[in-house]
C-alpha cells in the first residue's frame, strides 16, 4: 500500500464522516484498484447521498470497470444534484458518443462548455466528435446505429478526462499546468504558510505569492473549527469579494490550500469552477512530486 | 424594535437563514444576535471575527482592498459575513438550501448601514 493511500485510509478511519473518501477513492481508482475504490465511494455515498462529487467519482470508477450503464446512472445522479458539473457532462457525452449518438454527445459537451468556458479540453472534444461524425457520414455509416469512432482509438482507461483532455502536457514544475491562465493568479501553499507553487500577481503586477502564503498559515484549521463548532460539517471553500478582485480558497488536500485570484468582473461561481479544476491539477501534481 | 434588531430580523427572514449576528472584529464579541437554538453566538462571533480579520490581511497582501463579503461554505451550510464600518461585521449562519443570492444582497445592503 502506498503512503498516500495508507495516510488517506488512516484519516478516513479516524474521521469516518470526513470527505477523505473522495481522495481515497480517486487514489485507488488511479492505481487501478477499482473494486476497493468502488467500495470506499459507496460507503461515502451512504453517508453523503447528496454529494455530486461522490456520484461523479462513482461514474468514473464504474466506467473504468466497463459498467457503462452504471456509469451513466452515476453521472446522471451527479447532474441531478449539480446540473453544471462538467465532469459528469463530459462522462455522459463520452457514453453517448460511444453509443453513436453524436447529437446527444454534442449537446452535453455544449453544456459543459457553457459551465466551464475556461476548460480548453471541451472545445477540443467538440471538434473531435464533429470530425469523427463527418468521417462517419462520408463512409456512409448511420451514426445513430453504430459508433462513429473506431474501437481501437477508444480511450483507456474509460474515463472522460483522457478522451476529452488536450494532449498530456510535458512534466512541469507548475501545479497548475494545463489549467489555463495559470500565471494570472493561482497559488498553492502548505499548512505552514509556504508557497508550494503558482503565482499571485497583485494588481500592480508584482508577485505577492509569498506574502499571501504566510497569511494563509493555519487558515485550514481555523475554517474547519468554525464550520464544525457551528454544526456545518467540514469546510469546503471560502469565497472572498473585494472591490478590486475575487478570491477563492479551497483545500485540494488536507495539508494544502489553493488560492485563486481574478478580477471582480469574473462571477464568483465561475471562479469556483476554475479553482475546482486547479485543485484537481494540484492533487495530481502533488502525487507526482511526492 | 431598534435599527440593529430590525437589521437582524431582515436577514433571518430569508429562507434557510438559521441566525444572524453583529460582531466586533477587533475583539470577536457579540454586539447583537438573533439565532436559532443550538447556535453558539459567542463562538460564531469569535471565529468569524478572527477569520474576517485574517482574510482582510490576506486580501491586503494580495494588493486588493478589504473584503466586502465572505462566504465560508461547509458540507451542511455556510457562514456569510459582510464587514461594515467601525470594525463591525454582519454574520449569518445558513443551511445548505438557503437562498444565498438574496442573503448576500440583503447583507451587503445592511452592512452599509452598520455603525
Amino acid at each position: 500500500m502506498s503512503d498516500d493511500i495508507r495516510g488517506l485510509t488512516q484519516r478516513l478511519a479516524e474521521e469516518p464522516s470526513s470527505l477523505a473518501f473522495l481522495e481515497l477513492g480517486e487514489a485507488l481508482r488511479r492505481r487501478g484498484q477499482l473494486e476497493a475504490a468502488g467500495k470506499v465511494v459507496r460507503g461515502g455515498l451512504n453517508r453523503y447521498p447528496g454529494l455530486a462529487d461522490a456520484h461523479d467519482l462513482m461514474g468514473r470508477i464504474l466506467g473504468d470497470q466497463g459498467d457503462l450503464a452504471g456509469a451513466f446512472d452515476a453521472w446522471a445522479d451527479a447532474l441531478r444534484l449539480d446540473p453544471m458539473r462538467t465532469g459528469a457532462l463530459k462522462g455522459i457525452a463520452f457514453l453517448y458518443f460511444r453509443a453513436g449518438d453524436v447529437e446527444a454527445a454534442l449537446e452535453h459537451l455544449q453544456r459543459a462548455a457553457e459551465a466551464d468556458p475556461d476548460d480548453p479540453s471541451i472545445p477540443l472534444a467538440i471538434e473531435r466528435v464533429r470530425r469523427d461524425a463527418r468521417h462517419a457520414g462520408r463512409d456512409g455509416l448511420a451514426t445513430a446505429a453504430e459508433p462513429s469512432m473506431p474501437e481501437p482509438s477508444m480511450p483507456e482507461p474509460l474515463v472522460p478526462e483522457p478522451l476529452l483532455a488536450a494532449p498530456e502536457p510535458a512534466p512541469t514544475d507548475s501545479p497548475f499546468a494545463g489549467v489555463g491562465d495559470e500565471e494570472r493568479g493561482l497559488l498553492l501553499v502548505d499548512a505552514n504558510g509556504q508557497r508550494l507553487g503558482g503565482r499571485l500577481n497583485a494588481p500592480d503586477g508584482h508577485d505577492a505569492g509569498d506574502r499571501v502564503a504566510a497569511h494563509l498559515a493555519g487558515l485550514t484549521r481555523e475554517a474547519a473549527r468554525a464550520t464544525r463548532l457551528l454544526g456545518l460539517g467540514s469546510w469546503h471553500s471560502i469565497a472572498i469579494e473585494s472591490p478590486d478582485g475575487h478570491l477563492f480558497l479551497s483545500a485540494p488536500t488536507a495539508e494544502t490550500l489553493l488560492l485563486a485570484l481574478r478580477e471582480p468582473t469574473l462571477p464568483m461561481a465561475r471562479l469556483g469552477l476554475l479553482a475546482e479544476r486547479a485543485g484537481r491539477a494540484a492533487r495530481g501534481w502533488l502525487e507526482r512530486v511526492r | 424594535m431598534t435599527p440593529v434588531q430590525a437589521t437582524l430580523d431582515r436577514i433571518t427572514r430569508i429562507p434557510g437563514v438559521r441566525g444572524a449576528l453583529i460582531a466586533s472584529t477587533s475583539d470577536g464579541l457579540v454586539v447583537a444576535e438573533q439565532l436559532m437554538d443550538g447556535i453558539d453566538g459567542r463562538a460564531a462571533a469569535a471565529l468569524t471575527g478572527s477569520l474576517v480579520s485574517r482574510l482582510a490581511r490576506t486580501a491586503e497582501g494580495a494588493g486588493v482592498r478589504p473584503p466586502v463579503f465572505l462566504h465560508l461554505r461547509g458540507e451542511d451550510g455556510s457562514i456569510l459575513a459582510a464587514p461594515g464600518i467601525q470594525e463591525l461585521v454582519l454574520v449569518a449562519v445558513v443551511g445548505p438550501d438557503a437562498n444565498l443570492g438574496l442573503a448576500r444582497l440583503e447583507m451587503l445592503d445592511a452592512a452599509g448601514q452598520l455603525g
